[in-house]
């Protein structure tokens, strides 16, 4: 059993209000922050912790933090990154709908250790109903002194707000995010200046995702040293792993880093194995953005250890036989799913969240788009593969925002570890529309 | 002059005094002169009360409560997928397609929806009652086919499931929540 630090008490009934999240201990890290530590004591908790941003990029959070601008007279923000959009990812939603103080309880920490008066949970807009679950809670606090002025009668006072995006994977990025905060369309700002130096407004901001948000309530009630001491290397504490496609049991589990991919995926405490009994093709560990792996690299890496859950571990091989954790969304492909469907399918998703802002990733998406479906659709030349990775290669690196990269990873990966499968799209158009690839390639076995 | 003028706008307000009372408590949520900040929630609030559409009339109102241009309410209308900007069926389905969702069937049930309203993607059925749209990954993979009505998630949606959903939907059984919260 994995220990749980963010999950523990999500299954307590009632949890979601105040009472009983107050009775399983609940405010106790702000009650600790505000009385026993400085704001400096908070943050350097957090350092020692090696907590990684949890929205997609890994990026150490204290680090972060330390980058945050402080010049005088000019409010600082807190922004909470709940967009979640990024297909294959739903962990945030639990977390917010079950444990809606933990995510207050977090940001009231990191807001003190920052400085900061105000924040925003930015969350999308389809997540309605959890606006609400949200509202509610907010108000609670409010009504208990944990929000609001001079919280347990400390010099430290902190408005809290949720304000809603309206169906864009873009608002994700941090500077889309800031944007569409400001009421306009969610279009990327080029960097720098980061939102570190001049983000809402123009303030220093500091945008995080909500399971990092959380993440620092057990750092503060256990100290830095307890988290890092849980995980392999560089990859400490606790992930929310969101797992779906061909498994027995989809849904959020909580890991300690550096669980195994197979037992992560074999275990009953965890996927429970492949659906139906059947055979493992293929995973995207980390939400579609990242490079999909087959069975064989995705349980080993190249030199044949043990694939574990862990930044590190995932990322080995780079892009020519690793991926990344990202999100934590790991969806499963069984011996069934086409991969070329998949790859087309994901790359619609990008042409349509493209922005527009710049031509590699506006024409790049549709292009590849475009290729893929008449791949898919049995019109694909044997020329159309090399000519997806040329197009990922051309928005690779030239954009403004990393979403150029996240359309162009998923392309590039699946052709290079499945392209006897494009090939065979080309090679067999009309076979290609009726059956799988995997169980056609049996029948010429036998 | 111009406080003439909206005074008159005032006495034949298009919004309910709710959703005025709404956009009220929303505003101070933003520091002063950042009010456009609401934008998107107001924009939220008005297409509900509007029939679930931003009509220009709307957007044009919108602007003039937040003292900005028309345009910026637009540019903003347009880029959102959760922004109707013509009229829908009382009851919208969003049936999720992107990857996870695809996996567990949900191209097939996009045809069954088709072929059981007879209408295709973006259209309204005759009565007005339903409206078909596809949309990306809602953060629902792992409960997957999934569709969203109103403010509610239909999770592991089967052809089932949908029969039963739409007679309800005819019999004027299913809730679709509201943005307000007073
Ligand atoms: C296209 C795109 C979409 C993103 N979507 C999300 C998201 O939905 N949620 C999230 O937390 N981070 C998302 N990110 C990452 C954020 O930009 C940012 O790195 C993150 O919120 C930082 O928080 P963290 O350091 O706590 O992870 C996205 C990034 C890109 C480029
Ligand atoms: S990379 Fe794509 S999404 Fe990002 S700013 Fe450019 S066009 Fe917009
Ligand atoms: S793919 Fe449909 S909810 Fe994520």
């Amino acid at each position: 059993m994995s220990r749980k630090l963010l999950l523990e008490h999500a299954e307590v009934p009632g949890i979601e209000t105040y009472a009983v999240y107050r009775k399983q201990g609940g405010y106790r890290a702000v009650e600790k922050a505000l009385k026993a530590l400085t704001p400096e004591n908070v943050l350097d908790e957090v350092k020692i912790s090696g907590l990684r941003g949890r929205g997609g990029a890994g990026f150490p959070t204290g680090m972060k933090w330390s980058f945050l601008a402080k010049p005088e007279g000019t409010p600082r923000y807190l922004l909470c990154n709940a967009d979640e959009s990024e297909p294959g990812t739903f962990k945030d939603r639990l977390l917010m709908e079950r444990l809606p103080h933990l995510l207050i309880e977090g940001m009231i920490l990191s807001a003190y250790a920052l400085g900061c008066r105000t924040a925003y949970i930015y969350i999308r807009g389809e997540y309605k109903w959890i606006i609400k679950i949200l509202e509610r809670a907010i108000a609670e606090a409010y009504a208990n002194g944990w929000l609001g002025e001079r919280i347990l009668g400390a010099d430290f006072s902190f408005d809290l707000h949720v304000t809603p995006g309206a169906g864009a994977y873009i608002c994700g990025e941090e500077t889309a995010l800031i944007e569409s905060l400001e009421g306009k369309r969610g279009n990327p700002r080029l960097k720098p200046p980061f939102p570190a130096v001049s983000g809402l407004w123009g303030c220093p901001t500091l945008v995080n995702n909500v399971e990092s948000l959380c993440a620092v309530v057990p750092i503060v009630n256990d100290g830095g040293e307890a988290f890092a001491a849980i995980g392999v290397g560089r990859s400490t504490g606790t992930k929310l792993i969101s797992a779906c496609g061909n498994i027995n049991k989809p849904g959020v589990y909580e890991i300690e880093l550096g669980l195994p991919v197979e037992e992560f995926i074999y275990s009953d405490e965890y996927c429970g194995g492949i659906k139906n009994g059947k055979r493992l093709k293929a995973v995207v560990p980390g939400g579609s953005s990242v490079p999909i792996l087959p069975a064989d690299l995705i349980l080993k890496t190249a030199a044949g250890e043990d694939r574990l859950l862990s930044y590190e571990s995932l990322a080995d091989g780079g892009f020519v036989s690793g991926s990344m954790l990202g999100s934590g969304g790991f969806i499963v492909y069984d011996e069934d799913q086409c991969m070329v469907r998949n790859t087309w399918n994901f790359s619609r998703f990008y042409h349509h969240e493209s922005c527009g802002q710049c031509s590699p990733c506006r024409e790049g998406t549709g292009w590849l788009e475009k290729v893929l479906h008449r791949l898919e659709h049995g019109h694909g030349r044997m020329h159309d593969i090399d000519l997806l990775v040329d197009i990922s290669k051309k928005i690779e690196g030239n954009t403004i925002c990393p979403l150029g990269d996240a359309a162009a990873w998923p392309v590039a990966s699946a052709v290079r570890h499945f392209r006897d499968e494009f090939e065979w799209h080309v090679l067999e158009p009309q076979l290609s529309q009726q059956r799988n690839f995997g169980l056609a390639m049996e029948a010429v076995a036998v | 002059m111009e406080g003439l003028l909206i005074k008159e706008q005032q006495s034949r307000e298009i919004f309910s005094p709710e959703t005025m009372a709404e956009i009220q408590r929303l505003l101070p949520r933003f520091p002063d002169g950042r009010q456009k900040s609401a934008l998107l929630r107001i924009l939220h609030l008005v297409q509900e009360e509007n029939e679930g559409w931003l009509s220009t009339e709307v957007m044009d109102r919108v602007a003039e409560l937040l003292n900005i241009q028309p345009i910026e309410v637009y540019e903003v209308a347009t880029f959102y997928t959760m922004y109707n900007l013509k009229p829908v069926g009382k009851y919208l389905l969003e049936l999720c397609h992107t990857g996870p969702c695809a996996i567990e069937g949900a191209e097939r049930l996009l045809e069954y929806l088709k072929q059981k309203l007879g209408i295709g993607v973006g259209e309204t059925t005759p009565d007005g009652l339903f409206t078909l749209k596809t949309v990306e990954c809602m953060g629902a993979c792992g409960y997957a086919p999934m569709m969203q009505v109103g403010e509610f998630y239909h999770e592991h949606l089967t052809e089932a499931k949908i029969d039963h959903f739409l007679e309800d939907c005819r019999a004027g059984k299913v809730a679709l929540g509201t943005w307000k919260l007073s």
